[in-house]
């Protein structure tokens, strides 16, 4: 087996080493190696957006991305989202808008949300549809999120 | 995912030095969004892949001062950050359009120009582990009296019957580019009208690059005045594969198209110039009526599939509508 990969990443603000194989994917050392596991695994193909992180703040999936890739680089991921003082507004706002059901996705979309509003804090409704496009829901139908999102923006996130 | 050693190098030489004469052995590492979906399901299994992400000045987007102008695009250089430029967008806006309606916000922020021009196809017999197709050592093509909706409809001469995947590719032969290639002997010049052949067996990849070759960049004359637009087809409105794809490239003397350049895409194993569909407006004013009849042209020779025989429909309305588009005229379809 080929030798373990030392990488050097700033994740969630903390400077870290962690050791991987390199068919890890970033994904599976935010789960099983920084016990992480907010990031969640669904079709670990690039198309559900549950992995979604930033890096470097552009939105990626991390279940597409090997570990190794991220030397040097900044991983926010949805555990670095709320601060010490509180909830994120978009995290607010799903809870007020009952914006997930049983969860699953409601990491990748808080995250995604999180980069579009940085992008563009004004989104129109077509806009975050569009940008959400790579988030898979299968409860909420959708509605409730879109309305959380722009809610969040109009809060000024 | 079988194990693999993963390489880093910091000059395109060495990551040429690092890749092998026969494809399968060694795979470059752009974004990743195809290379580790191709490993995840055993398509690929590399025991080398070699990251291009320390490559310095491998990315960004530049501009040499010639005439006509041309602007280089570094083959790292992310598709969102193509389809966001604002200079891509005034002058090149077909290519500005493929990029930014490429899959997600995700797989545009991490797939690269180069790995989008050498993608794998994205037939699914092909990306079934437990298929032995023709380009996996197989004996035959299973799309071609199998599922085959979504397959090509110029299938004549084929033995395999892939869609060449890039929504980028067209827009580029459109725009006559041309990508630097890296090899072991040193550099070459590929129009992107010569990238693309279709492959036939295992050993064969959807373009003509050797296996030792690597993409440094793409560069694109910017002529003056031309006019240009991409239409795709596809069942939703994002994240979504085309069923079919017109870009179309012309100059206006007066009203009538000069020099006009149809490309289509997602309907035959490489990217085809509809030589009749241009002959059809060459010399004529773009209206309804013979951008109508371009669209037509642009079906000749087709010989569909048991499936996918809506592709010809499909196919004369994108014509239609990219030189409707770039004509300025009204875009009557969208509400």
């Amino acid at each position: 087996m080929p030798k373990k990969i030392h990488v050097q990443a700033v994740i969630n603000g903390q400077p870290m080493d962690f050791l991987c194989e390199p068919r890890q994917s970033l994904l599976e050392v935010l789960r099983d190696e920084l016990r992480l596991t907010g990031s969640k695994e669904g079709c670990n193909n690039g198309n559900c957006g549950a992995c979604n992180v930033l890096l470097d703040g552009r939105l990626v999936n991390s279940c597409l991305v090997f570990g190794a890739e991220v030397q040097g680089k900044a991983v926010t991921t949805i555990e670095g989202i709320a601060t010490a003082q509180g909830l994120h507004p978009l995290q607010q706002k799903f809870l007020e808008h009952a914006a997930l059901q049983c969860g699953i996705c409601t990491p990748g979309f808080i995250v995604a949300a999180k980069a579009l509003l940085e992008k563009n804090p004004k989104p129109s409704e077509e806009q975050v549809r569009h940008w959400l496009a790579g988030n898979l829901c299968r409860c909420t139908g959708y509605d409730k999120i879109i309305r959380a999102v722009l809610d969040a923006a109009r809060l000024g996130s | 995912m079988k194990n693999f050693q993963y390489f880093r190098p910091s000059s395109p030489e060495a990551a040429v030095a690092l890749l092998d004469k026969t494809w399968g052995t060694a795979e470059l590492l752009g974004g990743g969004t195809d290379l580790l979906d191709l490993q995840k399901e055993y398509v690929a299994q590399p025991s080398k892949v070699i990251s291009v992400a320390a490559i310095k000045g491998f990315d960004g987007i530049s501009v040499l001062e010639k005439e006509p102008p041309v602007v280089v695009i570094g083959a790292g250089t992310k598709i969102a950050t193509v389809a966001s430029d604002s200079g891509i967008k005034e002058h090149f806006p077909a290519l500005a359009s493929a990029a930014g309606g490429l899959g997600t916000p995700q797989i545009r922020n991490m797939a690269t120009l180069g790995g989008n021009l050498c993608q794998r196809n994205r037939c699914w017999y092909f990306r079934d582990e437990h298929v032995r197709c023709l380009l996996k050592g197989g004996d035959k093509c299973y799309a071609l009296d199998g599922e085959n909706r979504y397959h090509a409809i110029f299938t004549k001469e084929h033995t395999c019957v892939i869609v060449s995947p890039s929504t980028i590719a067209p827009a580029l032969i459109a725009y006559g580019a041309s990508a630097e290639v890296l090899g072991p002997k040193g550099k070459r010049t590929v129009k992107l009208a010569e990238f693309y052949r279709a492959p036939r067996k295992e050993g064969e990849r959807e373009h003509v690059l050797e296996a030792n070759e690597l993409v440094l960049s793409v560069s694109i004359p910017a002529e003056k005045g031309l006019r240009s637009a991409n239409y795709e087809v596809a069942q939703k409105r994002s994240y979504d594969w085309p069923m079919a794809q017109a870009v179309v490239a012309f100059h206006l003397d007066g009203k009538k198209a000069k020099e006009v350049r149809i490309i289509l895409g997602h309907v035959a194993p490489t990217p085809l110039i509809a030589d009749a569909a241009m002959k059809e407006v060459e010399g004529k004013e773009i209206t309804e009526e013979t951008a109508a009849k371009a669209g037509e042209a642009a079906t000749e020779g087709a010989k569909p599939l048991k499936q996918n025989e809506y592709k010809l429909r499909l196919l004369a309305v994108a014509v239609k509508r990219a030189l409707l588009t770039a004509a300025g005229a009204k875009k009557y379809w969208v509400t």
